[in-house]
Order: structure tokens, then C-alpha cells, then sequence
């Protein structure tokens, strides 16, 4: 006989789970009485939307799905803004929260909150489990969605008498998951494919458009190769940034708000737009009716209906990535040469580099080059949202698939230093470092707790400006330098890592940059740089809300 | 923009209609009318689902549909060949005398029954499609209608097609 706990955590050890992040309460005493003596590591957060973030941060370092835990109500509650933030990215989570017993359900009983319905339009799919008999099916359901297809959270409610009720019960050795409702679609259609290639070789100006779909699908060897092999320049959203190597010749950077000049202009004249694992979000596109106004459209998409939700398409493939780009590289038979164009973007390059004034000040651009030139492109970057997020994501180059890590879609200020966490231990190998802003940091800062406790290696380089740093930069740009409640106060960073028994420096001169970066990377546990940069630093090149994103503020050579 | 009649076939299971409902009204797409019921197959339900929108909407609606785990099959069957049906019922002031015989006239022109008589009231029950449900409550609103409860469509297609999961 197995209590439905214990069916739990067998359950999720057979789907290969190995860290859980999590945060105790009632109902969830019988789950966590059957943690006690299992091989399941469990990580104690310290605010359950840290565990949502961390078991994110997990899945998106590692490819493989991230589980975190809190009790009813409260505990629940506060893993949303993580399960949503793993929605909009697309990220395998599967999240499990107690729930009061059936017998009470319905009854406002004490810390009953309906989970489910609260996150219904923010999973990809959820369970309110009724019956222990139902579980360990559940389980394997749940991880099965959650990882395959578009990948997506997957929560599992667990009211408490579910987890005490014992049954007879065996984990299916290989139990098929076989839903008739949810069949994804991996290969794309050759004749699509085929269509998509005689395009290319029409095209005098193709781009490829690329985003977190290649990296979800580990699609970014193959997008290379055909990249190369047809030499089309590739550009890359936010979420895809580490599909192909900064320093790759043929890589324009980030496309849309704040990308590079290069690339937007690149898609403003393109004539075939080759859209991978994108999905012509509105900081990409800017005004919708110019963008790519000159290109036909491919789009690639595992998920159907990314394709024509926003744009029309002229080549919808519906397919994985991976499999699409693999059948493309195979199919294509012919070689076309682009020179033209690829010189056009090469003088745009040489005209519109990506750069910042060297004058001694120490800026948050410098600090980042000089991280990125430190670990040569290696190691785990995570971001927390601001100036703070785009500055790493212009300024580090990234050489690796699942090393840049950031809430794209949703821009969950706090998202960073968890999510780092769970990234070290997917992968524990890297150095992880959490670019922080001041105001993002303080959002969880309480996870300092968890990792002094545990003492996670994560590094964390707050760009200190004392501001919510990209809200005021609006309000430079479009209110008139009215600093509406954007100015923090300062903060002893350094003081409060230290109260948790955490070392840290504080960073007031350019030439003190590198040796303290080195000094934390060399450090074993956590460590916290608290960098006091120019505080009036903006993100640019800029496309303001609503210009066509060949509109661009900033960025000029002069 | 026009009516689009879809027909959904779920999965049945609880949460499942607040599933459906939840997406339209989070995509801000309006639904007409909604009728849920068991059908042929033991475990499944189908709904049917009138919305109004512009093809693109209603591709975007019928593909977000398709997400839902539990939903097994959509199908926009406007353009096909079909039969629809609605059920009404209508409570109409009726007092004894002479427009009580006139309700009933309008009542067996349409094919409606008379399902309850009261002192001073009658309910009529009559099935078709919307037209002339509307028309009908037009008629008996001189009488004054009391209350109306109308179901949502249900259409099903002619001939041998059907519309079910591809197992
Ligand atoms: C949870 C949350 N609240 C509010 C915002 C809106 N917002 C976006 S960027 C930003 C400022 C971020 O400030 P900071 O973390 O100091 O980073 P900086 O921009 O200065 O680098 C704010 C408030 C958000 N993205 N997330």
C-alpha cells in the first residue's frame, strides 16, 4: 500500500526529477513528511514565486522540465507570476500545490484559493485531482504535456486527503501517453518545405528571423548549417538570442525595440523573411503594417496558431524546428548567392556598430563587455528585466544555446537571481551570474536566504542606478524628465548580503571592474557585486512604442 | 464578420466548459449562443458554438480552440450543408377570452405547443431555427411575453458526414 504522497514523489522520480523547489505548509505536511526520507532533493525558497522562477531557470538551462511545490492558498497564490512568466516563454514547468481536502472543496475553507481556475489562461494545461487512483497516470500526463509540443507549465492540484489515502499502486513501467486531443505536430509538411526553398532561391534579400522556438527545440546546430550553407544572415528576438554565436559573421544581432540597427533595417528591406520559433510579438514588430513590408513570409512554428495570429504568412510550416530545418537542409539542392545584400548589411554594420562612450564613467555597457570578455562567452547569464535585461542582451556575447536566460514575454522583474539559481543546478558545471538591476533585485532579494543556506554559487552584478532604470528612461524620452516615483534610494547591498552570510564588493570605479568580477567568479559560494553605475545610462538604439522599427532612436555614429 | 457556427467535440471532463468559455472571453472573442451536451460517443461532449468575427478571428479562435488539451475536434461547419435547431420557451400573458384563442393560432401556425396553461398565462415550446424563433416572439409580444428562455443552437450536418475525432 502507497499513500498518494508517496506515489507523488516515486512519480516524479520516475520522470527523472531530481531538485524540486519548494515551500511547506498544511496540507502539504504529508508530501513533505514523504521528502524526508526520499533521494528527491528538495530546495527550501524563500517565497514560493522564487521556486516557480528557479524550477524555470532549471528548464530553460537543462531542456528538461522544472517542478516546483507550495501548499494551498497563499502558497499557491504566490507561484503565479512564475507559472505565467514560464507560459509566455514557453518553459516546462510543472508546478504542484496542496490543496484542502475534497470533502471541503468549494467551501472557502481556510487557505483554499481555486488554483486551477486562477491559472487556467496561464498553463497549458491543469489537474484538480480527485482520486489517489488518478495520480500517478496525472504525473505522467502532466510531464508529457508539459515537455512536449510547444512546451508549457503543467500544474497539479493536490487536495490532502489525495496524498494521505493509501493504495495499491506500481508506476507504470512505460505507460504511452496517448491523448486524442493533443497530437503535436513535429514534421513539417514537405511540399510546405519545398515551397519555402524555391522562395530562397527566388529571394535577393532573405533574413532569417529566429527566436526561442530554436532553443526549445535545440535547433541551433541546424539552424547554423543552413544559415551557412545558404548564407543567409540570421536575426535573432530576445528569447533567441544563443541560437547562433554573437561573433558569427553572419548573426545581426537582436531584431525589434531595442535591437541593433543593423537588423532592423535588415528586415525593413528584406524580401523573404525566413521566421523561426518566433511568433511577431509587438517588441519585435513595432508598427505591424511596416514591418518586413517588403518580405514574403516563411514561419516555422510548432504551435499553429502562432502562424498568421499576427502577420500574414505567405509559407505557413507547422512543425518542430529542428525536424523543419533538418528537412530543409536536406531538400535544398542549389546554392544562390546573396552578395549584394550580405555587403549591404556589412556597410550597415561598419556604420552602425553597437557602442557606448568610453570616457571613464563607469557605465553598466562596460561592465557587461568586460563579464562577457572575463568568461569568453561561456557560463550561464541570467537577467533580470529593465536596462538592465537589453544591455546584457546587446552587450554579452553569447556563443551557447541555454546560456541567456530571461522573462521575455511576461518581463517579471525579480525573475533573475531565482531563476539563476535554478540554473545552477541544471547545470551545475557553469558559473551563473544573475545581471541584476537595483529595483528588480529587491523584488526577491530574500533569496539570499536560500542561497547562503545552500550556498548556491550564483554571482549577482546589480547595475546600481538608483532608479527603475527603463520606466525612467521612458520618462526622459516621452515625459519630459518627470521622474515619477523611479528614484530608489540607495541601498547597502553589500551590508545586506553580508547579514546572510554572503561576501560582496562594492564597485564605484571603472578600473575596479574586472578584478572584482574575477574575485566572484573565483569565489566558491554566492557573491554580490553592487555596481554603482552613471545613473542616467539609456538603452539605444530605441524604436518608441508604436514607429516602425527602422525609427530608431539613438545608435548613430556620431 | 458574420455568424460562424462551430462544432467543438471535448473531452468530458470537469473544467471543461469553463476551458472553452475562458478562451473566448480572455481572446476577446464574443460568443452568440453556446449549447453543451453528451453525444454518440460515451466519454466525449459537444459543443456547439455560434461567434461572430472575421475569417482571420475565427481561424485564430478555431486554432486556440485546438490548444485545449481536451478538446478532441473544431469545426467551422458554416459553409456546410446543415440543419440547426433552437428551443424556446415562452411564457405569454393570456388572459381567458379572445386573445387566448389568437395565441394559440399563432402557436399552431408556428408548431409550437402549448405546454402550460395557467389562469392568466400560457407557455408555449417551439423548436427551428433562429429566424423563426424570432419571428414568433415578435408576434407574441403584443400579448406580452412574461419570459422567454431560449436554449443555444445545436446543427448537425446532412447527409452522412458527420463531424467527429479522426481516431
Ligand atoms: C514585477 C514587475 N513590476 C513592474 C514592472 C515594470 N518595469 C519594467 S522595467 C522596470 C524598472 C526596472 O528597474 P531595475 O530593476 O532597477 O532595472 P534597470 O532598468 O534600472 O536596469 C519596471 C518597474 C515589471 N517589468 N515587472
Amino acid at each position: 500500500m502507497k499513500t498518494g504522497a508517496k506515489i507523488l514523489i516515486e512519480g516524479l522520480q520516475r520522470e527523472g526529477v531530481e531538485t524540486i523547489f519548494g515551500y511547506p505548509g498544511g496540507v502539504v505536511l504529508p508530501i513533505y513528511d514523504e521528502l524526508y526520507n526520499s533521494s528527491l532533493r528538495h530546495i527550501l525558497v524563500r517565497h514560493e514565486q522564487a521556486a516557480a522562477h528557479a524550477a524555470d531557470g532549471f528548464a530553460r538551462a537543462s531542456g528538461r522540465v522544472g517542478v516546483c511545490l507550495a501548499t494551498s492558498g497563499p502558497g499557491a497564490c504566490n507561484l503565479v507570476t512564475g507559472i505565467a512568466t514560464a507560459y509566455m516563454d514557453s518553459v516546462s514547468i510543472v508546478a504542484l500545490t496542496g490543496q484542502v481536502p475534497t470533502s471541503l472543496l468549494g467551501n472557502d475553507a481556510f487557505q483554499e484559493s481555486d488554483i486551477t481556475g486562477i491559472t487556467l489562461p496561464i498553463t497549458k494545461h491543469n489537474y484538480l485531482v480527485k482520486r489517489t487512483e488518478e495520480l500517478g497516470h496525472v504525473i505522467r500526463e502532466a510531464f508529457y504535456i508539459s515537455r512536449t509540443g510547444r512546451p508549457g507549465p503543467v500544474l497539479i492540484d493536490l487536495p490532502k486527503d489525495v496524498s494521505t489515502k493509501e493504495i495499491e499502486y506500481e508506476y507504470p513501467e512505460s505507460e504511452q501517453v496517448n491523448l486524442r486531443g493533443y497530437q503535436p505536430t513535429y514534421r513539417g509538411h514537405t511540399r510546405q518545405i519545398d515551397k519555402a526553398i524555391e522562395m530562397m532561391m527566388e529571394a535577393e534579400r532573405p533574413l532569417l528571423y529566429v527566436g526561442g522556438g530554436v532553443i526549445s527545440s535545440n535547433a541551433s546546430a541546424e539552424l547554423v548549417s543552413l544559415a551557412e550553407m545558404m548564407g543567409i544572415p540570421v536575426t535573432t528576438t530576445l528569447m533567441g538570442i544563443g541560437a547562433i554565436p554573437c561573433d558569427h559573421p553572419l548573426n545581426l544581432g537582436m531584431l525589434g525595440m531595442h535591437g541593433t540597427r543593423y537588423a532592423n533595417y535588415a528586415v525593413t528591406e528584406s524580401d523573404l523573411l525566413i521566421a523561426i520559433g518566433v511568433r511577431f510579438d509587438d517588441r519585435v514588430t513595432g508598427k505591424l503594417d511596416t514591418f518586413a513590408s517588403q518580405a514574403r513570409i516563411i514561419h516555422v512554428d510548432i504551435d499553429p496558431a502562432e502562424i498568421g495570429k499576427n502577420k500574414r504568412v505567405d509559407v505557413p510550416i507547422v512543425g518542430d524546428s529542428k525536424a523543419v530545418l533538418q528537412e530543409m537542409r536536406e531538400r535544398i539542392q542549389k546554392r544562390k548567392e546573396y552578395e549584394r545584400w550580405l555587403s549591404r548589411i556589412r556597410t550597415w554594420k561598419e556604420k552602425f556598430p553597437m557602442k557606448y562612450p568610453r570616457d571613464g564613467v563607469l557605465r553598466p555597457q562596460f561592465v557587461i563587455e568586460q563579464l562577457s570578455e572575463l568568461l569568453a562567452g561561456e557560463g550561464i547569464i541570467v537577467s533580470e528585466v529593465g536596462q538592465n535585461q537589453m544591455w546584457t542582451a546587446q552587450y554579452y556575447c553569447f556563443r551557447h544555446p541555454r546560456t541567456w536566460i530571461t522573462s521575455g514575454g511576461l518581463g517579471t522583474m525579480g525573475y533573475g537571481f531565482p531563476a539563476a539559481m535554478g540554473a545552477h543546478f541544471a547545470r551545475p558545471d557553469q558559473v551563473v551570474f544573475d545581471i541584476a538591476g537595483d529595483g528588480s533585485f529587491q523584488m526577491n532579494i530574500q533569496e539570499l536566504g536560500t542561497v547562503s543556506h545552500y550556498q548556491i554559487p550564483v554571482k549577482v552584478a546589480i547595475l546600481n542606478n538608483r532608479f527603475l532604470g527603463m520606466v525612467r528612461q521612458w520618462q526622459e524620452l516621452f515625459y519630459d524628465r518627470r521622474y515619477s516615483y523611479t528614484e530608489l534610494p540607495a541601498v547597502d547591498f553589500v551590508k545586506i548580503a553580508n547579514a546572510y552570510g554572503i561576501d560582496g564588493m562594492r564597485v564605484e570605479d571603472t578600473n575596479d571592474v574586472r578584478p572584482a568580477l574575477q574575485a566572484a567568479i573565483e569565489t566558491d559560494g554566492p557573491f554580490i557585486l553592487d555596481f554603482r553605475v552613471e545613473r542616467e545610462e539609456n538603452v539605444f538604439p530605441m524604436v518608441p512604442a508604436g514607429a516602425a522599427i527602422n525609427e530608431m532612436i539613438g545608435g548613430l555614429n556620431e | 464578420m458574420k455568424p460562424h457556427t462551430l462544432s467543438v467535440l471535448v473531452e468530458n471532463k470537469p473544467g471543461v466548459l469553463s476551458r472553452v468559455t475562458g478562451l473566448f472571453s480572455r481572446r476577446g472573442f464574443n460568443i452568440e449562443s453556446l449549447a453543451v451536451g453528451t453525444c454518440e460517443e460515451p466519454e466525449m461532449s459537444r459543443i456547439t458554438i455560434v461567434c461572430i468575427g472575421d475569417d482571420a478571428q475565427i481561424e485564430q479562435v478555431m486554432k486556440q480552440l485546438n490548444k485545449l488539451i481536451d478538446v478532441i475536434k473544431v469545426s467551422d461547419i458554416t459553409e456546410n450543408d446543415r440543419v440547426e435547431r433552437e428551443l424556446a420557451l415562452i411564457k405569454v400573458t393570456a388572459e381567458p377570452g379572445s386573445s387566448r384563442a389568437e395565441i394559440m393560432q399563432i402557436a399552431s401556425i408556428f408548431r409550437a405547443q402549448i405546454i402550460d396553461v395557467g389562469s392568466r398565462t400560457v407557455v408555449l415550446s417551439v423548436t427551428g431555427d433562429t429566424e423563426k424563433i424570432d419571428a414568433l416572439e415578435k408576434l407574441l409580444r403584443q400579448y406580452g411575453v412574461k419570459e422567454l428562455v431560449r436554449t443555444g443552437k445545436i446543427a448537425i450536418l446532412r447527409g452522412t458526414k458527420t463531424v467527429k475525432s479522426a481516431k
